[in-house]
């Protein structure tokens, strides 16, 4: 453990560290561009420029690793002298065309610039060396060959991360810049992360660009709902409408990184919503308030096991959902229904695409949670095969399609079924075929834990309320158990955890406050 | 702690020539005559104007309604880059924005409007905007409108002026 000064504050650091990851321990920011955590050290872009004592001149705080006793200085007038030049000379061919561009904002050059530029540009307009702006080079990408600062992440990054190196540096001097190869565009699953790691607005995102400015967007910490791996995620909203998904750093799971068809999930949570609840009497459909529906699709439920028993009943569950609800939906099934007939199926429409890095074949971001809590595979083909017999007379289906069937057949074996409640977040076959709908909210408008195909229980967090008259997953659930008679007093997340972590052996021992941001492997590991 | 009582003054008491209050009317009639005189002779002093007609000339800082500027070719000059509607205190500035054709443009408002029934007309949108794009020199303010929808200054409108 290396012992060294930094600004006077002595700092004990594993073998190894640099002075920038040091220093970033005990809170002091030294400015860096092409350093980042998850790629190779390039050491190219100088902004990282401190003094080291015995040093004749300034070195690099991200490629000097600590050694015992080495004294070095990040606040000094030369050093900030140092940066202030740097900074001049990236902006000296830079166009900044900020209000245009998508990075202001949350752009390196802006932030730094205000901390230690604010110097005139000696650099008349017409002398700046231009080059090309609005290319398009596939993937989820635009380039502005212009405001690159040529700090290589991009290039590392398609190296090291993906191996498919479709990025280069062409030409020399000022005329340097980022390019792909002539009829080369990207190709591959991970291309967005090139507009989060680039820290100007060189690569800014096809999806979001000009959709929304960023100082309008709040985030919260959530978890990408788009597959089995649950990459860790901020998602960043404007009102009740989600603009963006960004990678959250967790190196167990995703690191820095997330795939392309993960940033798009978010539409789901502003298309095709259902948002206020919907009973179908009568063959009419008629918006009710909650009460109703909720009263109405208890009353049906009951009625049918009163009149042809409790194995008349079935309920689907939906890997889609959060372990406290598919808990609340087990013990619907098995405590107040008291029905044998709970399964869920981890089958979805989706493309089935996987790859050996983030990319899951199972598109569900809850499948090894509803498989730990017991709720069986089986089980759900054993209620279709009873559909099919007419054998149930009521249903409770959770989510909105039915494993990977194709509409028509949803909605051929809904139609066998007398009644059919519906709890799910988006209008589908189900919502089509349902004789109540009862409008879930969406992965950014609750909070709750999704388990990852590894069997790590992560947290998502509420970034706002239910949109329209949405509501809660446990919500609905209580709302129809306690309609049912069971006198459930659960109240949020963290209750429904609790019983969690207090009855079901892989999550014994687990808390909110245990998983944190991270989260933790069922089965007391990690 | 004690009452105290406070003497009040009362007026005097009018004689019985003062109620009568014609001498007051009167007089007050004289001031409204030598008016109409002195308007019927010598017109170029009379304070009020003959609106619609006639229009005050207002200083040349007064800040009036919105206009958007356009470039020569006509496109309109902004570029859609929201610095005026964060500035905004009365949020009352929509903007859309969208991908131009032209790759020199790159981005255009598709859509600007401006509520101008919440606008305080404090400016602070022209200070913003870093490609004068938006100017409040018109001269003039809000007209009267029967409907709010007419009130909400789509870029059309706001181009025209
Ligand atoms: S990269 Fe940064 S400094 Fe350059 S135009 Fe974009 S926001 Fe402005
Ligand atoms: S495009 Fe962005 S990430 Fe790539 S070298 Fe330029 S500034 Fe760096
Ligand atoms: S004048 Fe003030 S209130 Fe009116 S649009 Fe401009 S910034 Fe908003
Ligand atoms: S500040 Fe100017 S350029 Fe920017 S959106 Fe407003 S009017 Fe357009
Ligand atoms: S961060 Fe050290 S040289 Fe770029």
């Amino acid at each position: 453990m290396p012992n060294f000064t930094l600004n006077g504050i002595s700092v004990d650091v594993p073998e190894g560290t640099t002075v920038l990851q040091a220093a970033k321990t005990v809170g002091i920011e030294i400015p860096h561009y092409c350093y980042h955590p998850n790629l190779s050290i390039a050491g190219n872009c100088r902004m990282c420029l401190v003094e080291v004592e015995k040093f004749p001149k300034l070195q690099i705080a991200c490629n000097t690793v600590v050694t015992e006793g080495m004294v070095v200085k990040s606040d000094t007038e030369k050093v900030r002298q140092a940066v202030t030049g740097v900074l001049e000379l990236m902006l000296i061919n830079h166009p900044v065309d900020c209000p245009i561009c998508d990075q202001a904002g949350e752009c390196g050059l802006q932030i730094y610039y205000m901390k230690y530029g604010l110097h005139k540009s000696r650099f008349a307009f017409e002398d700046k060396v231009h080059k090309k702006k609005v290319q398009d080079i596939g993937g989820q990408i635009v380039l502005d060959a212009e405001r690159c600062i040529l700090c290589s992440r991009c290039i590392r990054f398609l190296q090291e991360v993906t191996g498919t190196s479709e990025l280069e540096f062409f030409r020399r001097g000022d005329h340097s810049e980022i390019s792909i190869f002539p009829g080369r565009p990207l190709d591959n699953q991970y291309t967005g992360n090139l507009a989060d790691i680039c820290p100007v607005g060189a690569l800014t995102s096809k999806d979001f660009r000009f959709k929304c400015r960023v100082w309008f967007l709040r985030g919260t910490r959530s978890i990408c709902p788009g597959c089995a791996n649950g990459c860790n995620v901020e998602a960043h909203f404007k009102e009740d409408i989600v603009y963006r998904l960004k990678p959250r750093r967790n190196d167990d799971v995703n690191r820095t990184w997330m795939c392309d068809p993960g940033r798009l999930e978010y539409k789901k949570a502003n298309e095709a919503r259902l948002l206020t609840p919907v009973v179908r009497e009568n063959g009419g459909l008629k918006a009710e308030a909650w009460e109703a529906a909720l009263s109405f699709a208890a009353f049906r439920l009951w009625e049918t096991v009163e009149a042809h028993g409790a194995a008349s009943v079935a309920v689907i569950a939906s890997p889609a959902f959060s372990n406290e609800e598919l808990y609340l939906a087990r013990k619907l099934a098995e405590e107040v229904l008291r029905t044998p007939n709970v399964g869920f199926s981890p089958r979805s429409s989706g493309n089935g695409l996987s790859d050996d890095f983030l990319i899951k074949a199972d598109k569900n971001p809850n499948t090894r949670g509803a498989q730990l809590l017991g709720i069986s595979e089986e089980k759900f083909d054993d209620i279709v095969r009873k559909i099919e017999g007419g054998e149930v007379k009521a249903l409770l289906v959770f989510g909105n399609e039915l494993a990977d069937f194709p509409g028509e057949r949803t909605a051929e074996l809904l139609s066998r079924v007398p009644f059919v409640a519906q709890v799910g977040t988006n209008e589908g076959a189900v919502s089509l075929a349902a004789h109540a709908v009862l409008p879930s909210a969406s992965f950014v408008e609750r909070g709750g834990t999704f388990t990852n195909h590894a069997g790590r229980v992560q947290r998502f967090w509420m970034g706002f309320p239910p949109r329209g008259n949405a509501r809660g997953g446990i919500e609905i659930l209580v709302g129809l158990a306690n309609r049912l008679g069971a006198g459930w007093t659960f109240a949020g997340e963290a209750s429904v955890f609790r019983a969690i972590a207090r009855s079901e052996a892989p999550f014994a021992g687990m808390s909110y406050e245990s998983l944190g941001e991270l989260g933790q492997i069922a089965g007391g590991k990690g | 702690m004690a009452i105290g009582v406070k003497k009040v003054a009362r007026p005097r008491q009018m004689s019985g020539g003062e109620t009568l209050y014609l001498l007051e009317i009167l007089r007050g009639l004289g001031v409204t005559m030598g008016h109409l005189v002195r308007n019927v002779f010598r017109q170029e002093n009379i304070a009020t104007i003959e609106y619609p007609e006639v229009r005050r000339v207002m200083p040349p800082r007064f800040r009036g309604l919105h206009r958007l500027m356009r470039r020569p070719d006509g496109t309109p000059r902004c570029v859609a880059c929201y610095c005026c509607a964060t500035a905004c205190p009365a949020v009352c500035i929509t903007i859309v924005a969208g991908e131009s054709p032209d790759p020199a443009v790159e981005k255009y408002p598709v859509r600007f409007d401006i509520d101008m029934l919440r606008c305080v007309f404090c400016g602070h949108c022209v200070e913003a905007c870093p490609c004068d794009a938006i100017r409040m020199d018109t001269g003039w303010f809000t007209p009267p409108e029967h409907t709010r929808e007419k009130l909400i200054y789509t870029i059309d409108m706001l181009l025209e002026k």
